[in-house]
């Protein structure tokens, strides 16, 4: 099982507490009738499909309930790092190496 | 292989079904969380699975914004609600049937806990709790003592959770 550090509790907890939500920092277009349909479905469809660090959404579900983001490496499944919902999306480099 | 002597008769633990109790949940924004807490007379702790016990009323900090808070009379709750709803933005919702609470204490209530609880409850301090899971219900964990607990289970899951803490009841009690 992974444990998974929830940035609301501040406590590394089971994974089975928590959900997977897809991939982080995708914004919903402000003004969707001005895109094309292949901006729309990329918008809808089209994710990074990383091999390595990704950047992805949990939720807290059967805990503080919050939504949070997370760096994940989806060759080793760690965890470099998890942070708020809302918190500006980390440079990859300082990830990397405060998680050596 | 257990060590253990078989004793059939002790109960290895105990489950009470608690009678009603009025429940509420309260959300606020953490602005506001602080003159919300004067307005309703009560301590609004921030850690989360952090509870604070005042003269007829239990609070438990679920998340950043979220509490459950139990009160004997909710009379005077529900009007100091009222009150400050036009200044202070919140909501604050009955709950009382939503959950059956269960009391399990003993000298294996921990154990039995552990049967379908993934957290390290052993480590959570006396006093405080947490939301967590028990086997696949979401569940609100209260540690009152060192092996005395309350359990809130919404009430379509009390079923299966009871089946299973029976279960381990009957293996506990034959030396499993
Ligand atoms: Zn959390």
């Amino acid at each position: 099982m992974l444990l998974i550090h929830c940035p609301y509790c501040d406590a590394t907890l089971p994974e089975s507490e928590f959900a997977y939500a897809g991939e982080a920092h995708i914004n919903r277009p402000a003004d969707p009738s001005t895109l094309t349909d292949e901006e729309w479905r990329d918008y809808l469809f089209i994710r990074t499909n990383a091999r390595g660090p990704h950047f992805e959404r949990w939720r807290h579900v059967h805990g503080c309930a919050r939504f949070f983001n997370a760096v994940r490496d989806t060759v080793s499944d760690r965890f470099l790092m998890t942070y708020k919902a809302g918190e500006a999306r980390p440079d990859l480099t300082a990830v990397k190496e405060a998680a050596e | 292989m257990t060590t253990q002597r078989h004793d059939f008769d002790s109960a290895p633990f105990l489950i009470e079904e608690l009678p009603w109790h009025p429940r509420f949940s309260l959300r606020v924004r953490p602005g506001n969380r602080a003159a919300l807490a004067a307005a309703l007379s009560l301590d609004l702790p921030t850690a989360i699975g952090q509870r604070a016990t005042a003269a007829g009323a239990e609070v438990f900090c679920l998340g950043p914004d979220e509490w459950t808070i139990l009160v004997d009379n909710a009379a005077p709750l529900v009007a100091a609600s009222r009150n400050a709803y036009g200044q202070i933005p919140h909501s604050l919702v009955e709950i009382s049937d939503r959950e059956i609470t269960l009391r399990i204490s003993g000298a294996q209530a921990l154990t039995a806990l552990t049967t379908g609880c993934p957290r390290d409850i052993e480590a959570m301090p006396v006093g405080q709790g947490a939301r967590t899971l028990y086997d696949s219900a979401t569940v609100t964990l209260w540690r009152d003592d060192r092996q005395d607990f309350r359990m809130d289970v919404w009430r379509s899951f009390l079923p299966h959770v009871r089946a299973i803490l029976d279960q381990v009841m009957v293996e506990l009690r034959s030396g499993l």
